[in-house]
């Protein structure tokens, strides 16, 4: 969800790009972090842990924690909490600890 | 291999406020940053500053930024790398950093980390799940890019982050449930509490969170009263309906690079948990590696400044750049003064255990 109107802040319109998350196709701003175009969609579970399968979201935003991990663009263990939205990305949950192999 | 005069790890206002010390005196400095943009913590406040006894009382912490950004662009001795994470300092005396997918090496003379902290978690039953956030996260999502965090927030702590992200959310339209705080007292400034509740905004002390409810993400938090040993009382539990829920909880030193260098850190309660010894300088025990801000001890925005420049000109003293030492003078007393008085005097009993 995306705030409208702020007494403060203004947010620049940036450019709209095309992403897609899990073979669907969403929409959102070039240059914002992945994990905040996912969230504007209603995308909260980002990943899932390793051992006990517990679902994960963010937890930092700054790309300190490790919460955020994905597989961008065939790429393992990705921070999408500061990893620029570009247009065309290919974005998917990651299986455990990640494939380097998997990459295409 | 790129040579420097002095390396700067973290562009936040301790970071920033160092270059330009450093260059005033001559040296030659590297700028490194991890985020696509200087100012660090800087940039997600939109609030008005709290703190009065200096030049930025009264701007907006994005504003300030932006004020140092402007100066260090213009400054030919600075290079600046964003977007850049500075990943080790090694024993012959180099550091790495990863740039835009490859990895640049420096071999600076001098070295300071001003990487600042990073947010406390606290134990509670499915702390772990999607909606339980870090404010600082909150902030960048919602003060940055403009994306809500949710629809209802429980935050939790009420000190001055706490309820200034409180005050942040319900500016931008989104419903704060309560703030709960474990202390019998606001820990934060009245002015703002008195603010937050006049916006209908309860803050409840002595209570603490227990379970956040949900099984993919938040749904819901249990909440409770505590006994003055934080335990919680029988029959004073409450469910609250939220999707999300705000961690407030305080800073601790983001102080790797630190301990990699092999500097000699000590456990500081007061400061928010391990930092380097340091002499009146800022230097560590590690000869030539400075530190300043946030991860010297988590105190604000105006004392990062200061240690920067007190960092800066430090470094730059060192390799015989030629300084003015009333200005060193001129800032150890306004630390000094801003650190007085019972505010300040957790701040002072944490360095008297750590300066050496
Ligand atoms: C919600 C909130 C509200 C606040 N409100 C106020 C206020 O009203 N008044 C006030 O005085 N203070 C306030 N503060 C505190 C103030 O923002 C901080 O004390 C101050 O920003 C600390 O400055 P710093 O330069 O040490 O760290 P930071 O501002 O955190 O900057 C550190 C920088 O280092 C970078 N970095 C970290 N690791 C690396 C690495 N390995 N490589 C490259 N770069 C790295 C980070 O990306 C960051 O940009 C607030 C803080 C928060 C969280
Ligand atoms: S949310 Fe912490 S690293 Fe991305």
């Amino acid at each position: 969800m995306r705030i409208k109107d702020h007494p403060i802040l203004s947010f620049p319109e940036g450019k709209t790009v095309e992403f897609s998350f899990e073979g669907k196709t969403f929409i959102g701003k070039e240059g914002e972090p992945i994990a905040a175009a996912l969230h504007d969609a209603g995308i909260r579970v980002l990943r899932h842990s390793p051992r006990h399968n517990r679902p994960r979201g963010f937890f930092c935003a700054i790309g300190n924690c490790s919460s955020c991990l994905m597989v961008v663009n065939g790429e393992p263990n990705v921070k999408v909490c500061v990893t620029p939205l570009r247009q065309g990305m290919k974005v998917e949950y990651q299986k455990g600890k990640g494939d380097i192999n998997a990459a295409d | 291999m790129r040579q420097t005069d002095l390396a700067i790890i973290g562009a936040g206002p301790a970071g920033l406020a160092a270059a330009l010390e450093a260059s005033r005196a001559g040296a030659r400095v590297i700028l490194l940053e991890r985020d696509d943009w200087l100012g660090g913590q800087l940039v997600k406040q939109t609030h008005q500053f709290f703190g009065s006894k200096n030049e930025f009382a009264g701007m907006r912490g994005v504003d300030i930024a932006t004020h140092f950004s402007e100066q260090i662009e213009k400054d030919e001795n600075i290079q600046v790398f964003t977007g850049a994470t500075a990943l080790g300092f090694y024993e012959d005396g180099v550091l790495t950093a990863a740039c835009a997918g490859r990895m640049i090496k420096i071999k600076p003379r001098t070295l300071l980390v001003a990487s600042g902290a990073m947010e406390k978690m606290i134990p509670f039953e499915n702390n772990d799940l999607p909606g339980v956030y870090g404010a600082g996260a909150v902030q960048t999502l919602m003060n940055v890019y403009g994306v809500a965090p949710g629809k209802k927030v429980l935050m939790v702590g009420a000190g001055n982050i706490g309820l200034i992200v409180s005050y942040q959310l319900i500016q931008a339209g989104i419903e704060v449930e309560a703030i709960i705080e474990g202390a019998s007292h606001v820990g934060g400034y009245w002015v703002h509490a008195s603010k937050i509740r006049r916006m209908g905004v309860p803050i409840l002390t002595n209570h603490t969170i227990l379970k956040a409810r949900g099984q993919e993400k938040v749904e819901g938090a249990l909440i409770t009263r505590i006994d003055e040993n934080w335990q919680p009382v029988p029959g004073e539990e409450r469910e609250v309906s939220v999707d999300t829920v705000c961690l407030a909880v305080g800073l601790s030193p983001l102080a790797e690079l630190l301990w990699q260098a092999g500097c000699e850190m000590e456990f500081s309660p007061q400061l928010g948990g391990y930092v380097p010894i340091r002499d009146s300088n800022l230097e560590t025990t590690e000869e030539g590696i400075y530190i300043a801000g946030d991860v010297a001890g988590i105190e604000e925005a105006t004392s990062a400044i200061l240690e920067g420049q007190l960092a800066g000109i430090s470094a730059a003293r060192k390799m015989d750049y030629r300084i003015e030492e009333e200005k060193v003078e001129e800032i150890k007393a306004n630390l000094e003064t801003l650190r007085a008085g019972p505010v300040g005097e957790h701040i002072r009993q944490g360095l008297a255990n750590v300066e050496r």
